[in-house]
C-alpha cells in the first residue's frame, strides 16, 4: 500500500515518469525522480548540441487528467493552433487535411470514413485511461466485456459489427475501399504505421490509426517548442514536491525475498524505496535493472520476447532560408506518402534490414510557425523519416543510404532545398536507443498482440510486476506512446489503488 | 503410404539386443521416444523378482541432463527447490522444479558427480526451459540421455550380484554414489531406485551397455537375477508411494487446462522445498500458496476389497464427488488394494471417502461403491531398503 512516509523512486524522468511522479507525489508519498541525462523530459528534450530538435517534435495533446492534474496551463505551458496536415504531391497538386475534412475530389468519402473511425476511436478512448483488463483463469464472459467495455449502447448494434470487422484488419484494405485519392490513401497509410513496426498492408494495422485518432486527431506544436512541455511538466513535479535527481542512472533495481528494496546508481550510490516505478523500457528494467537471476524463467521468457524494433530515424536540417515544397503551407504538418503503396514499398526493405530506397516521413517546420525558434535566422526542419531498418547488417553503411535516400526524396519535394542546408543531425534506430533509451517509438512496439492485457507482456500488463513493489510506467505499458502521459499517470493510479502490492 | 515411409520409428536403447532377445511376448510400449518393455514375459515373476531377488530395468529412456560450471549449484538452486548446496559431492537427492506460478514442472533424482558437475534425470524434455533459466548464469547445460546407459539393478539380492560382480557396495548409503571402472569406463553406482526396496542404479557410457548388462547377468545368475518391464515397476513404485509425471500430475507445461496443473504442495511433495536458500523458480507463487492454502491434496488410500480402483472417482459420504485416483493396484507385498489420488481439500481430511469402481467380470461391468481409508505412504517399506550394510540374501 502507497502511504504518507511511502519513498517512492521513479526511474526515468520523460514524460511518462514525471506524470508518475507527480501524481504519488501529490497522493504524499515520497518521491525521487532518477534521471540519466542532464534534463528531464526524455524524448521531449534534445540531448544533442544546442538547437537540435528533441525525438518527438509534435504532440497529440497530453492526456487531458495530466494536463489538469500538473496544472500545465497555469505554469504557462501553451499549443499552437492544431496544425493541419498536407500530403504532399510531387506536382504541387498538394491535399490538405484539417478538422477532418479534406480537399480535392475524395473529401466527402475522406470525410464519411473520417466520422465513423472517430466513432469507433472515441469508443476505445476510454480503455486509454484505466488499467487493461485482467486475463485470469477462465470463465470471462469476453462477449459481455466486449460490449459493454466498447460501449456499443453507445455505437449502436450496426456500427458493433463494422467496429469489430474492422477493428483488426490493415489500414491498407480500409483506405483503398473508402478513398480513391492516393494522396489521402497514403496519408492514411503512414500515419497508421507511423512509429510502429509494420506496413499498411501488415495485418493489424488498423487499431494503430484509431489509436492515433483516440489520442487525438490532430497534432500540436508547443509553444517554445516540445522542451516547454518538460519544463512545465518538471515545474509541476517539483511543485508536488519530487526530488529530481539529473545525472542519476539507475544500474539495478534491488530485491529481498521478491520485493523490491530499493536502487544502486552507476556510481555505486545505494537508495532505498518501498515502491520503485520504472518510467523506462521495461525490457531493461527486467533484462539489465533487475538481472535474470533475479527473474523467474517464465518473466524472463516473456520479457525477452517483448518485442522493441524501432524504425523511425531522426532528420533534423539547419537551413538558411525558408525551403519551398512546391507551394505547401510550411506551418502545416507536410506528409511525404504518395500512396498506398509509396509506405508498403518502404517498409518491405525493412524487414530484410535493408534501407528502403524512398522514405516515408512526416515533416515539420517549426519556425515556420514560430521563428525565434531559430536562434541565428533561418529555419529548421524537422523530420521522422519512416522504415529504417532496426538491426542492419552494415549500421554505417545503412546510415549513410539512409539519410542520402531521405534527402533525395526531399530535393524531390522542395527542389533546391540541400542547398539551404547549414547542418544536418541526423539518427537511425540503433543511435536513437543508445542515446534516448527508447528502442522504439513506445518503448515496446504496439500491436495487437502487445496491447492492453498483454502489454508488455500478461505478467506485468496491470502496471504491477510479479516483483512487489516494482511498478512500470513507460509508454511500454499500456495504453503505449506519445507525448501524453498517459501510461505514467494510469501506473500511478495503480499504485495509488495498492492493488498487487 | 508415404506418410508411413516418413513415420520415425521408435528408438531403441543400447541395451536393445539384449532386451529385445529377452522379451518373449514383444510388449513394448512407448516411453519418451524410445520402445521400453512393458513386460517380458511374466509380470508376477518380474514383481516377485524385485521383491525377493534382483531385478533388471532398462533406465535409458530417462531425460538426463549434465551441468557444468561454476555456477552450475547455484543455477541449480535457482532452477529447483531443493537446497542443492547442501548436496555434497557424491550424493543424489530427489528434487522438483516449477514454473512462474508454482506447478511442477517435473520431478527428477539429482546426482553430484563434483563441484561443478550434476545429472539430473527426469521423465520429461526440459531443455528449452533449463537453457532460458541459465541466463545470467556460467553453466552448460547437455541433454545426455543418448550418451548415458542406465540400468536399475533392484531387489534384495542386489547388492550380493554387485559384489558377484566385483564391486562392493556394502558401505554405500542410500542417495550416495561409488565410482568404479568398468572395461576402461567410468561406472557410477548410486544408491537409489524406484521401488522402494534395497537397489541401486548404474551409469556407464552407451558402448558399453552390453557388456555390462552381461556382465551382471552372469554375476546374478544364482541369484534370481531377471529383466523386468514397466509394467511390474509400475507396482513396485506404487508400492513405495513414487509419483511419475503424467500419470500422477501433469507437468505444468504441458496441461491445457488451466486448473490442470499441480503445485508442490499438491502433490505432497512440498516437504522438498527449501524456504530458507534464497530465490528459486516459483518461491513468490509457493509463499503465497503457503499463505492461503491449497486447492487439492495427495493422498495415499487403502481400499476394500482387492479390485483395482484405477481411473476412479472418489465420493465424499458416497455422493459428493471430491477427487479421483491417480495410480492404482492389488498390492501383493502390501496385501491391500492401494492407490494415489487427488482430493480437493478439505475433503482429505474426511474419513467418509468413497471410491466408485466400475469392476468388469467375464465382460460384464458391476459398479462398486467402496471404503477407502487414507493410509501412510510408502504403502510397503522393507527395512533392507535403507540398511547399511545391506543383509546377506
Ligand atoms: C524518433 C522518435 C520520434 C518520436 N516523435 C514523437 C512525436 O513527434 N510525438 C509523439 O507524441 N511521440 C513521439 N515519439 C514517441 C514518444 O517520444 C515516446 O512514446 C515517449 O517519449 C515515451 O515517453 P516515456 O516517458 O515513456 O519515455 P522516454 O521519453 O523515453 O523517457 C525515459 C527517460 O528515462 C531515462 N532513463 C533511461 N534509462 C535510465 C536509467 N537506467 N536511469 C535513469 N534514467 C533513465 C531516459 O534518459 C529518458 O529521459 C517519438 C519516438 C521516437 C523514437
Amino acid at each position: 500500500m502507497l502511504t504518507r512516509s511511502s519513498e517512492v523512486i521513479v526511474i526515468g524522468g520523460g514524460v511518462n515518469g514525471l506524470a508518475a511522479a507527480t501524481r504519488l507525489a501529490r497522493e504524499g508519498a515520497r518521491v525521487t525522480l532518477l534521471e540519466t541525462a542532464a534534463q528531464t523530459g526524455g524524448a521531449m528534450a534534445a540531448r544533442g548540441a544546442a538547437g537540435d530538435m528533441p525525438l518527438a517534435h509534435l504532440t497529440p495533446g497530453l492526456d487531458p487528467r495530466v494536463a489538469k492534474g500538473m496544472a500545465l496551463e497555469t505554469r504557462g505551458l501553451r499549443f499552437h493552433a492544431p496544425l493541419r496536415d498536407t500530403a504532399l504531391d510531387l506536382g504541387g497538386d498538394h491535399r490538405t487535411v484539417a478538422g477532418g475534412l479534406a480537399s480535392g475530389a475524395d473529401a466527402a468519402a475522406w470525410a464519411t470514413l473520417h466520422q465513423r473511425l472517430m466513432r469507433f476511436a472515441s469508443v476505445l478512448a476510454p480503455f486509454r485511461a484505466m488499467a487493461p483488463p485482467r486475463l485470469k483463469g477462465g470463465g470471462n464472459d469476453w462477449g459481455a466485456l466486449m460490449r459493454h467495455g466498447l460501449g456499443l449502447r453507445a455505437i449502436g448494434a450496426r456500427e458493433f459489427r463494422e467496429l469489430l470487422r474492422m477493428v483488426l484488419i490493415n489500414a491498407a484494405d480500409v483506405a483503398e475501399d473508402e478513398l480513391n485519392d492516393p494522396l489521402l490513401q497514403g496519408l492514411m497509410a503512414h500515419d497508421a504505421t507511423q512509429g510502429a513496426w509494420l506496413g499498411p498492408r501488415s495485418p493489424n494495422s488498423l487499431i494503430l490509426y484509431l489509436n492515433r485518432l483516440a489520442m487525438g486527431a490532430q497534432m500540436r506544436l508547443p509553444v517554445g517548442g516540445m522542451g516547454s512541455v518538460a519544463k512545465a511538466m518538471t515545474e509541476a513535479a517539483t511543485a508536488a514536491g519530487v526530488t529530481i535527481r539529473l545525472g542519476a542512472r539507475v544500474a539495478q533495481i534491488e530485491t529481498l525475498e521478491g520485493r523490491v528494496t530499493g536502487v544502486v546508481l552507476d556510481d555505486g550510490a545505494r537508495l532505498l524505496a518501498d515502491h520503485v516505478v520504472s518510467a523506462i523500457s521495461p525490457k531493461a528494467t527486467f533484462l539489465d535493472l533487475i538481472g535474470p537471476r533475479g527473474l523467474e524463467t517464465g518473466l524472463l521468457r516473456a520479457t525477452r520476447d517483448i518485442r522493441a524494433r524501432g524504425a523511425t530515424a531522426r532528420l533534423t536540417l539547419r537551413l538558411n532560408a525558408a525551403p519551398n515544397f512546391r507551394g505547401a503551407d510550411l506551418q502545416s504538418r507536410m506528409v511525404i506518402a504518395p500512396s498506398v503503396n509509396a509506405v508498403e514499398e518502404a517498409w518491405n526493405p525493412v524487414k530484410y534490414g535493408e534501407v528502403p530506397k524512398r522514405p516515408v516521413m512526416e515533416i515539420v517546420i517549426p519556425t515556420a510557425t514560430e521563428p525565434e525558434l531559430a536562434p541565428d535566422g533561418g529555419h529548421v526542419l524537422s523530420a521522422l523519416v519512416q522504415c529504417a531498418p532496426h538491426d542492419p547488417a552494415k549500421p554505417k553503411a545503412a546510415k549513410t543510404a539512409m539519410l542520402k535516400a531521405t534527402m533525395r526524396v526531399l530535393e524531390d519535394y522542395a527542389p533546391g532545398l540541400g542547398e539551404m542546408v547549414s547542418a544536418t543531425h541526423f539518427l537511425m534506430p540503433w543511435e536513437i536507443e543508445a542515446e534516448y533509451g527508447l528502442s522504439n517509438w513506445h518503448h515496446a512496439e504496439l500491436s495487437v498482440e502487445q496491447m492492453l492485457f498483454n502489454r508488455p507482456n500478461h505478467a506485468t500488463a496491470q502496471y504491477a510486476t510479479p516483483i512487489a513493489g516494482l511498478w512500470l510506467g513507460s509508454a511500454g505499458s499500456h495504453p503505449g506512446g506519445g507525448i501524453t502521459g498517459a501510461a505514467g499517470w494510469n501506473a500511478a493510479g495503480a499504485i495509488i489503488r495498492g492493488k498487487a502490492v | 503410404m508415404t506418410g508411413l515411409k516418413r513415420a520415425t520409428q521408435l528408438l531403441t536403447t543400447p541395451f536393445h539386443a539384449r532386451t529385445s532377445a529377452a522379451n518373449l511376448q514383444g510388449r513394448w510400449g512407448p516411453w519418451a521416444g524410445y520402445r521400453a518393455a512393458l513386460c517380458f514375459g511374466d509380470v508376477d515373476m518380474e514383481y516377485t523378482a524385485i521383491r525377493n531377488a534382483a531385478s533388471v530395468y532398462d533406465l535409458c529412456p530417462m531425460v538426463k541432463y549434465r551441468f557444468t560450471g561454476p555456477d552450475a549449484e547455484a543455477y541449480l538452486d535457482h532452477l529447483t527447490v531443493r537446497n542443492v548446496a547442501k548436496l555434497k559431492p557424491g550424493s543424489v537427492h530427489y528434487t522438483l522444479w516449477c514454473d512462474d506460478e508454482g506447478k511442477v514442472l517435473d520431478d527428477g533424482t539429482l546426482l553430484r558427480h563434483g563441484p561443478q558437475e550434476f545429472l539430473l534425470s527426469c521423465q520429461e524434455r526440459h531443455l528449452p526451459w533449463m537453457l532460458d533459466a541459465a541466463t545470467g548464469y556460467d553453466v552448460t547445460i547437455a541433454d545426455v540421455t543418448t550418451e548415458i546407459a542406465a540400468l536399475s539393478l533392484q531387489g534384495p539380492t542386489s547388492a550380493a550380484v554387485l559384489r558377484l560382480a566385483g564391486w562392493d557396495v556394502s558401505d554405500l548409503r542410500p542417495f550416495r554414489m561409488l565410482k568404479v571402472d568398468f572395461g576402461g569406463a567410468e561406472l557410477t553406482i548410486s544408491r537409489t531406485g524406484f521401488t522402494g526396496d534395497l537397489g541401486y542404479e548404474l551409469w556407464t557410457s552407451a558402448d558399453h551397455a552390453l557388456p555390462l548388462w552381461d556382465h551382471l547377468m552372469a554375476a546374478g545368475a544364482l541369484h534370481g537375477i531377471r529383466p523386468i518391464g514397466t509394467d511390474a515397476l509400475n507396482l513396485a513404485r506404487l508400492d513405495a508411494g513414487f509419483l511419475i509425471a503424467n500419470v500422477d500430475f501433469i507437468p505444468a507445461d504441458q496441461a491445457l487446462r488451466h486448473d490442470r496443473a499441480r503445485s508442490p504442495f499438491e502433490i505432497g511433495l512440498d516437504w522438498l522445498i527449501d524456504w530458507t536458500k534464497g530465490h528459486f523458480n516459483g518461491r513468490r507463487a509457493l509463499v503465497a500458496e503457503r499463505a492461503a492454502g491449497s486447492e487439492w491434496a495427495m493422498v495415499g488410500l487403502d481400499i476394500e476389497g482387492n479390485v483395482s480402483a484405477e481411473g476412479s472417482i472418489l465420493y465424499l459420504g458416497k455422493k459428493k464427488e471430491v477427487g479421483y485416483i491417480t495410480s492404482a493396484a492389488w498390492s501383493p507385498s502390501a496385501k491391500r488394494s492401494i492407490a494415489l489420488a487427488q482430493i480437493r481439500r478439505p475433503y482429505h481430511e474426511s474419513a467418509d471417502i468413497w471410491v466408485e469402481i466400475y469392476a468388469q467380470r467375464e465382460l460384464q461391468y458391476a459398479k462398486l461403491m467402496l471404503k477407502a481409508d487414507q493410509t501412510a505412504r510408502p504403502f510397503y517399506e522393507p527395512a533392507r531398503r535403507r540398511t547399511t550394510p545391506p543383509q546377506a540374501f
